[in-house]
């Protein structure tokens, strides 16, 4: 039981609570506030039935940030691979006998909740590399040999999801998945030639698309093409954003909200009511505070004595960021439409979930910045 | 922990690096942002308002038409309509049960409604049925609860109290045709009525008034939110007509059961009082939605219940004609009032033989006697002596073979021929014998009822130029606009001339002989003249002739006689023309010229002439 160390515990309870970043927690109330708002808004000026859950989730949701943040980092690193093969199973799962939904098969029904495999693969994925680039020395990381488990990795679950399909999420798992890559040491021009790569695969890709999904990409390009079909939800989405002009409409008065010409404004479109509602002011106030976030997170990477953790701290940062970048450029027009939500803003508990459970393992990081952690687990300073 | 150490200075490095790259990505944001929101703001508000308003246009209130005293002839109703929006009334087959329960709803109407229930948007109300009763009305509204979706909508329709007995003036109104659309928005509504004939269509534009409109918040889905904006139209200018629809009813009384027409005209101003035409149409019916059956009765009926016969029937004038001949004739100087001509009964012409109506003859003909008794053989040699030219210009300035302007549609010009007209269509040279059948008004020439009482008007006003017309003037909200009323002008014929014709229609109703003796008006002060007219629809063989002639009722009613009448009062100091036509009736005397005096016994009833009124500048 003491191959990372895990018997000794140096912190009390008390202690790790205390030892959590509360300004960070407390950004995250900021944000999440926002979102209530917005969804008090996009329902026509009422909590139900939007505004008032999502503020149960985001409790509820605390609650377990707070909860993972105390467990020792090295729990994690211990069950970094378990958890891993579980989600992959769990994936794997609704590629058999997943319930459909929306048209693509991601979730699964325990009864009580829905599970979304494909959220917990994110994270999932964030431990299992971070522990495998934790224990590979730094003159393996970039021998063949050692790279062929980590590409695995990613590359599994990203076939998967997108199998089922699901386009936004495989992308972001193949990008955290580049990313942790990337601070592990992987060589740059690896980089490059996994790039030229990707860019051969795409027509084989292109297969594996849906023919929505196909039709989002080739709207993207053109989309006054076809105004009222495909290419509606990014015209409406630029034409509430532009209209939101420098100070917006004012709270519960984007016309383009709420007389609905603006689709899933209480989803994945929440970042161009909260433009059209509140302008340009709005808008930068909202990126200013995931900025603020993302500058704490990498903070906190950085700060952290142990490689595990500073992985985490990356991978959970960078998945954060992808949510946050992939949401608002979609939104406007930058990017293709794929179905990510904007954290903490958006309705939906899994989005919530993987986020604030991010963030606990971010927080558990910080909590245990001082506890070094041996490449086999051994404390070599005490 | 050397080891660590490198790998944790990668590590920052590379998170550096990163972090860079993701602070670009933000930056790639913002820009947009700032591009979206501050450089395009204006361009992307204007885009929201568009989808957001939605303008729509207002129908107006259609204008009133009112005859000469008021007494309204083309109203618009509240048209009570039950609508069923589909999105709401889930599911539709159970709620139209539910309402067919309450107001009776045919199969075909229901086949209808599930048609357009599926063709169309499930927001978009279907017209369920329209003119509900009160009682129907108040049935749905007391069972809402049970019919969701269903809703009572009231519009506006258009009704004719009169019905029939004014349709072939007033015309009708319906749904816009594609041709008709010019550049009025109005017409592009769903549901506008367009007027498609008679006085409605003539002036379709003053009583269709100019559309308001309405700036309104629409949703995504076009279901309206609020009304940002409202501009009032302008509602349709009302219409007053000459006629006097009490007169008018009674004409089309009197006319009913026949297919025939009847005008009567202020033979000074050229107010038409009455203008009828039979078998009529019910207008209403157009507005409601005619059957594919409904019109094709109509259309097959062979006693063209849509043509305005008033305007559009063209019929030979018959004796009617002999006013113009014996005009003709005095103004060339051919005859005296005092020429007498013998009538055996016939008139040799070369080979040919005339006959007159009456087989034994006349005996010694004057003019008055030649009107009175209607002489053929008078007719015929003063025809002959006058000349088909002479006589056809003489008819032309009486109004006959030409288009008058009466604003009803429709109007037909008729034929008076000539020599020319002659060489021209058929060929060949007019004979003698042409211009004496034309003399007694039979042959080619064709007449409209409405040119036969212009015609009369004309010969009792002294001689002027009288045009008809059916609207005095529109009144719309400013006031009065009283139409050009100038004098007409004089037709250039002695007005001694026009006196003795006068005198010779005088007796054909007052004088014991005259042809139309049983028609006279006995009331003292409201005598009539008149003149009969008969016109043969069937050529009568010599062979027939030696038989003896059928009688007319025992013909086929396509071959039977046109009974005509013309016809003025009061008989010494004229004031009102009135003119009879029916079709396939028999004889003017007997069927025509009691229409004609009952038509004008009771206008001057209704408009007691006035001294100052009859006097009208002579010569």
């Amino acid at each position: 039981m003491d191959e990372f160390g895990l018997n000794r515990s140096e912190m009390t309870l008390r202690q790790k609570v205390w030892h959590i970043h509360w300004m960070f927690v407390l950004l995250l109330c900021a944000t999440a506030g926002i979102g209530f708002a917005m969804l008090y808004s996009a329902a026509g000026g009422n909590f139900d039935p939007w505004a008032s859950r999502q503020m149960i989730r985001f409790s509820a949701g605390l609650a377990m940030l707070v909860a993972v943040a105390v467990i020792d980092v090295r729990l994690w690193l211990r069950y970094a691979y378990a958890i891993y093969f579980l989600a992959l199973a769990l994936l794997t799962a609704v590629e058999v006998g997943g319930s459909v939904g929306m048209g693509a098969q991601r979730w699964i029904d325990l009864g009580v909740i829905t599970i979304q495999p494909s959220e917990v693969m994110k994270l999932a994925l964030v431990l299992a590399l971070a522990r495998f680039f934790h224990v590979t020395r730094i003159e393996d990381v970039n021998r063949f040999v050692y790279m062929i488990p980590p590409l695995v990795m990613v590359v599994a679950p990203a076939a998967l999801v997108l199998r089922q399909p699901d386009l936004g999420t495989a992308l972001m798992l193949m990008m955290v998945g580049g990313a942790m890559f990337f601070v592990a040491g992987i060589r740059l021009w690896k980089f490059a030639a996994v790039g030229v790569a990707g860019l051969a695969s795409v027509p084989v890709v292109w297969q594996f698309l849906r023919e929505y999904q196909q039709q989002r990409v080739l709207t993207f390009f053109n989309p006054e093409s076809d105004p009222l079909g495909a290419g509606y939800h990014i015209i409406q989405s630029k034409i509430a954003l532009g209209s939101g002009g420098l100070f917006g409409r004012g709270f519960q008065q984007g016309t383009q909200s709420s007389l609905n010409f603006l689709p899933e404004k209480q989803t994945d479109f929440i970042f161009t009511m909260l433009a059209e509602e509140w302008g340009l002011v709005g808008g930068l106030t909202l990126l200013g505070l995931y900025l603020l976030l993302l500058v704490y997170g990498i903070a906190i990477s950085l700060r952290c004595r142990n490689h595990f953790g500073r992985l985490v701290g990356v991978g959970v940062t960078t998945t954060f960021f992808l949510y946050v970048f992939i949401n608002i450029a979609m939104v406007m027009g930058l990017i293709p439409i794929v179905g990510v939500p904007l954290p903490l803003i958006s309705y939906g508990g899994t989005a919530m979930l993987v986020v604030l459970l991010g963030f606990g393992l971010l927080m558990g990081v910080y909590v245990h910045r001082d506890v070094a952690i041996g490449r086999r687990g051994v404390d070599e300073e005490p | 922990m050397q080891r660590d150490g490198d790998r944790q200075k990668l590590f920052t490095r590379r998170t550096a690096l990163l972090a860079g790259g993701k602070l670009v990505l933000l930056s790639t944001l913002v820009g947009r942002m700032y591009h979206l929101q501050v450089l395009e703001s204006e361009r992307y508000a204007t885009l929201a308002d568009e989808n957001r308003i939605n303008i729509r246009l207002l129908s107006p209130p259609r204008g009133r038409i009112v005859d000469r005293f008021g007494v309204p002839v083309a109203v618009n109703q509240q048209n009570h309509r039950v609508v069923l929006v589909p999105k709401d009334a889930e599911p539709i087959k159970a709620t139209l049960d539910a309402l067919g329960a309450i107001i009776n709803i045919g199969e075909a109407e229901r086949r209808r409604i599930l048609r357009e229930a599926g063709r169309r948007r499930s927001f978009i109300p279907i017209t369920v049925r329209e003119n509900l009763s009160w009682e129907e009305v108040a049935r749905i509204e007391v069972n809402t609860p049970d019919l969701p979706g269903v809703m009572i909508d009231v519009g506006r329709s258009r009704h004719y109290p009169h019905g029939e007995s004014i349709a072939s003036v007033l015309g009708y109104v319906a749904a816009v045709s594609e041709e008709e659309i010019d550049g009025d928005p109005l017409l592009q509504l769903p549901g506008f009525r367009i007027g498609k004939t008679g006085i409605e269509k003539v002036y379709d534009r003053a009583l269709r008034g100019t559309g308001g409109s309405s700036q309104v918040e629409v949703n995504a889905v076009g279901r309206v939110i609020k009304e940002i904006e409202r501009q009032e139209g302008q509602p349709g200018t009302e219409v007053t007509l000459t006629l006097d629809m009490e007169l008018q009813e009674l004409a089309s009384r009197r006319l009913a059961g026949e297919s025939a027409a009847a005008v009567v005209l202020d033979v000074h101003t050229g107010d038409v009082l009455a203008m009828v035409s039979t078998p009529g149409f019910d207008p209403n019916a157009f507005n409601r939605g005619l059957g594919a059956e409904q019109w094709k009765a109509l259309i097959s009926n062979p006693r063209a219940p849509l043509v305005n016969k008033a305007v559009a029937g063209q019929y030979a004038p018959g004796s009617t004609f002999k006013m113009v001949v014996a005009l003709a004739a005095l103004e060339k100087g051919v005859i005296t009032p005092a020429s007498r001509i013998f009538c055996s009964g016939s008139l040799k012409v070369g080979k040919a033989e005339f006959h007159c109506w009456k087989r034994g003859g006349h005996g010694d003909v004057d003019l008055t006697k030649g009107i009175t008794q209607s002489c053929d053989v008078y007719f015929y040699e003063i025809a002959r002596r006058t000349g088909i030219d002479r006589i056809a210009a003489m008819a032309r300035k009486f109004g006959l073979g030409q288009v008058l302007g009466v604003d009803v549609p429709g109007e037909v010009a008729g034929l008076v021929p000539t020599r020319e007209w002659k060489q021209a269509t058929i060929g060949g040279t007019w004979h003698l014998g042409e211009t004496l059948i034309a003399g007694i008004g039979q042959g080619p020439i064709l007449v409209t009822p409405l040119q036969l009482a212009v015609m009369t008007a004309r010969i009792v006003n002294g001689g002027f130029a009288v045009e008809p017309h059916v609207t005095r003037d529109i009144v719309d909200r400013k006031g009065a606009l009283p139409r050009d009323r100038g004098g007409f002008e004089s037709l250039g014929v002695s007005p001694r001339h026009l006196d003795l014709v006068r005198r010779g229609t005088d007796g054909v109703v007052n004088d014991p002989l005259g042809t139309a003796r049983r028609a006279h008006i006995a009331e003292p002060g409201f005598e009539m003249g008149g003149k009969t007219g008969t016109v043969q629809v069937r050529r009568i063989t010599k062979a027939e002739r030696e038989k003896g002639v059928r009688k007319n009722e025992d013909l086929p009613w396509k071959e039977r006689d046109h009974a005509v009448f013309v016809g003025y009062a009061p008989v010494h100091a004229p004031r009102y023309a009135a003119a009879v036509v029916v079709e396939h009736g028999g004889g003017g005397s007997k069927v025509a010229a009691p229409i004609a005096h009952d038509l004008l016994l009771a206008t001057q009833r209704r408009h007691p002439v006035q001294a100052a009124a009859v006097v009208r500048g002579g010569g």
